[in-house]
């Protein structure tokens, strides 16, 4: 079958974008992460639809393309809160603490790791290691990095960013 | 682009060149402190202050004192300063007019400079990674050109050979021999990847080469390219790592404009073309076979080899899979040629490495030293002890893959032989201290944790072997194991050592293999006495 496109889901401008990403790469199924990158950038996670509908584009199962979709950590199958709170969990974080911090910020939200609140405010995750090790440690606030935080810090800064209720 | 066109880009370059040159960091870690605002608030006061002819800011990468940053310096007047922030950066300018700054001041003649040796950083903290030009006028792709026009493809591998140059991934193995095996394999196309899916945790070299001197991974690639035979290049970098993505993307742009990347490079017939691959956050993907079939857009599993992706590879091509830092060490090795390489470091360890020295230590950031350095003089000179006055109990290196060396054993020379006989790695680079607080159980278990999480699932040992040691060490820590626990855990992990699929699961259980070797007594403290066992 040779590679082309298949209409889009519906009329929402963000399909045009993910099929611009898939037809740049050729429709080839290799171009899947890539596309996945793209549907979560566009949505901000990967719904069904856009699974199904990236299955047919790239012509890889739908098994295969969830199985992508769950192996990797980043990919996320359920909406994500407004904003996001990443908390390091790499070895500097650790030995200075990074427990603690998410310890705080879990009582502090009253949401797990890997939850997000019902007001749909905010997304709390952790990560393996973000890099920022001199400064550890360190969380993640919607894609900016602080450092050298202690758990009243991490709170307060995470009051800067989200009304919690 | 012609060899009298890169010239003339360095000569002007060098001539707008003010006298003075303030240095700003602007990678990761210092720019979550602030570090923009501080080159706003420098670049007005040199507006205020009318020395807009005499000093120019400069955005630059990674100058290696991470901990105290955000870092800006001015190198001909050989100042350093440290925890700058946006109010007191303005001083730094007055000082420059005969001023007093009020920023604190780094001692530029501390261990920390002067035991360092820059190879693969000369030009970290001292470019504008977004600026080709300055990597031009820093001789940047001149290696390029004399490998095009001066060098067989062979002589260069021999360059490479000679130089004794290896995996600075962790595992060591000859670069030489690994170019010169993917250039005599077959196949109608050949690829480069640049393995920057840097996943250990407290690592961050690859990171900051990528984002504070992205044209010398390119021109690494390209030299690759030329000596193996092939014309694209991918490199993987971790999505964890968007500045890097940024500036690596902004830097093939800029290359590819002047011709030094593309079809015909400098006037000759060899074509290279570099893309880059966004990893989606799975630490298995550092492990090549894993990697090539994320590139391929397929869940990051390994594969058992042979073949080795050098003769078999991406899309079933012969490959060339070198870390980022291996591949920054090129333009040096062709700059200077092989036997220099080869005069720093020890017998079988050529070279600098660069670590990240993190976690209990008062001198938080990136070293590059000569391999052979003992991990006293890393950890007491460049390092300066802990920041409070604890005892420092063990370093880790090697991340997940590698162990804990005690302090009785600091006086260990760093290459990788040495490390492996004390039952760590050299691995990528990461060194955390660790000292008399941390609970040595603990930190085996957090390495457990880790290598469950990231277990790809393929093959049984790695999977199920990971989940069973991690149950064991949870009992011990709440103390709820007998000494017949601890004896299942040392079984356990010398099965999954000896039958995991691939380098993830071979090395899982090295972290508790290393603790239990040397801090034996913080398990035995945690053990219940077995049914009808008196305590002495």
């Amino acid at each position: 079958m040779k590679a082309q496109k298949i209409a889009l889901p519906s009329a929402d401008k963000r399909w045009k974008i993910i099929d611009t990403k898939m037809r740049k790469l050729g429709y080839e199924p290799q171009a899947l992460i890539e596309t996945l990158h793209a549907v979560q950038e566009a949505f901000g996670f990967l719904e069904t639809d856009a699974l199904k509908w990236v299955s047919k584009s790239l012509r890889v199962p739908a098994s295969k393309v969830y199985g992508v979709a769950t192996f990797y950590n980043l990919f996320k199958l359920k909406p994500q809160g407004k904003h996001n709170c990443v908390v390091c969990l790499g070895t500097a974080c650790y030995v200075k603490g990074a427990a603690k911090i998410l310890e705080a910020i879990e009582q502090f939200t009253s949401i797990k790791s890997g939850e997000t609140t019902g007001d749909k405010e905010l997304s709390l995750l952790t990560a393996r290691c973000i890099g920022a090790c001199g400064i550890a440690p360190a969380v993640v606030y919607d894609g900016s990095p602080a450092g050298r935080l202690s758990p009243e810090g991490a709170i307060e800064k995470l009051k800067g960013y989200i009304h919690v209720a | 682009m012609l060899l009298e066109e890169l010239t003339a880009i360095a000569e002007k370059t060098r001539s707008e060149r003010k006298e003075i040159s303030v240095r700003c960091c602007m990678s990761s870690g210092c720019i979550s402190s602030q570090a923009e605002e501080i080159k706003k608030a420098l670049e007005m006061a040199v507006t205020e202050k009318n020395l807009g002819e005499k000093v120019e800011i400069r955005q630059v990468g990674c100058m290696g004192l991470c901990g105290k940053g955000p870092i800006v310096s001015v190198e001909s007047e050989g100042l350093i300063y440290s925890d700058v922030t946006p109010e007191n950066a303005a001083s730094i300018i007055d000082a420059l007019a005969g001023g007093k700054a009020v920023a604190s001041q780094a001692d530029p003649t501390h261990p920390f400079f002067t035991r360092q040796m820059l190879v693969v950083r000369s030009n970290g903290g001292r470019i504008d990674p977004d600026k080709i030009e300055d990597y031009i006028e820093a001789g940047g792709y001149s290696a390029l050109y004399r490998v095009i026009h001066e060098y067989a493809p062979d002589q260069v591998i021999n360059e490479v050979m000679k130089s004794g140059l290896r995996g600075r991934g962790g595992a060591g193995f000859p670069s030489g021999l690994k170019w010169s095996t993917v250039a005599k394999a077959k196949g109608d196309r050949k690829y480069i990847v640049c393995n920057g899916d840097e996943g250990d945790p407290g690592a961050f070299m690859d990171r900051s080469i990528l984002e504070g001197d992205p044209h010398v991974v390119i021109e690494g690639m390209a030299i690759a390219g030329y000596a193996v035979g092939a014309s694209l290049g991918y490199i993987y970098v971790r999505a964890e790592y968007p500045l890097a993505i940024s500036r690596l993307q902004l830097a093939i742009k800029h290359a590819k404009r002047i011709g030094l990347l593309g079809d015909g490079i400098f006037d000759s017939t060899f074509n290279f073309n570099v893309e880059i691959r966004i990893g989606a956050g799975a630490f298995v993907c550092g492990e090549e076979t894993a990697l090539i079939a994320s590139i391929e857009g397929r869940r990051g599993q390994p594969r058992p080899r042979p073949p080795f992706p050098a003769e078999s590879g991406l899309w079933g091509r012969p490959t060339l899979i070198n870390n980022v830092e291996s591949l920054a060490n090129i333009v040096p090795i062709i700059n200077k040629g092989g036997e220099w390489y080869a005069s720093l470091g020890t017998e079988k360890s050529k070279g600098t490495k660069v670590f990240a020295l993190t976690g209990k230590i008062r001198n938080n950031g990136l070293i590059e030293v000569p391999m052979g350095i003992t991990i006293r003089q890393i950890v007491e000179d460049l390092g300066g002890g802990t920041p409070d006055g604890k005892k420092i109990k063990a370093v880790q290196t090697g991340g997940p893959s590698g162990g804990c060396i005690p302090v009785e054993l600091f006086d260990t020379p760093v290459d990788y032989e040495s490390l492996m006989k004390v039952g760590s790695i050299m691995g990528s680079g990461g060194m955390v201290v660790m000292d008399e607080d941390t609970n040595m159980v603990d930190v085996a278990k957090f390495y457990m944790e880790f290598c469950v999480e990231e277990s790809c699932g393929k093959c049984i040992p790695c999977r199920v072997g990971t989940v069973q040691m991690l149950n064991l060490l949870k009992m011990i820590l709440e103390r709820k194991a007998t000494i017949r626990d601890l004896e299942a855990l040392e079984e356990l992990c010398e099965m999954v050592q000896n039958t995991s699929l691939c380098g993830l699961g071979q090395t899982a259980p090295n972290p508790v293999v290393s603790t239990l070797k040397y801090f034996r007594n913080e398990y035995l403290e945690l053990l219940q006495p077995l049914p009808g066992e008196i305590i002495a």
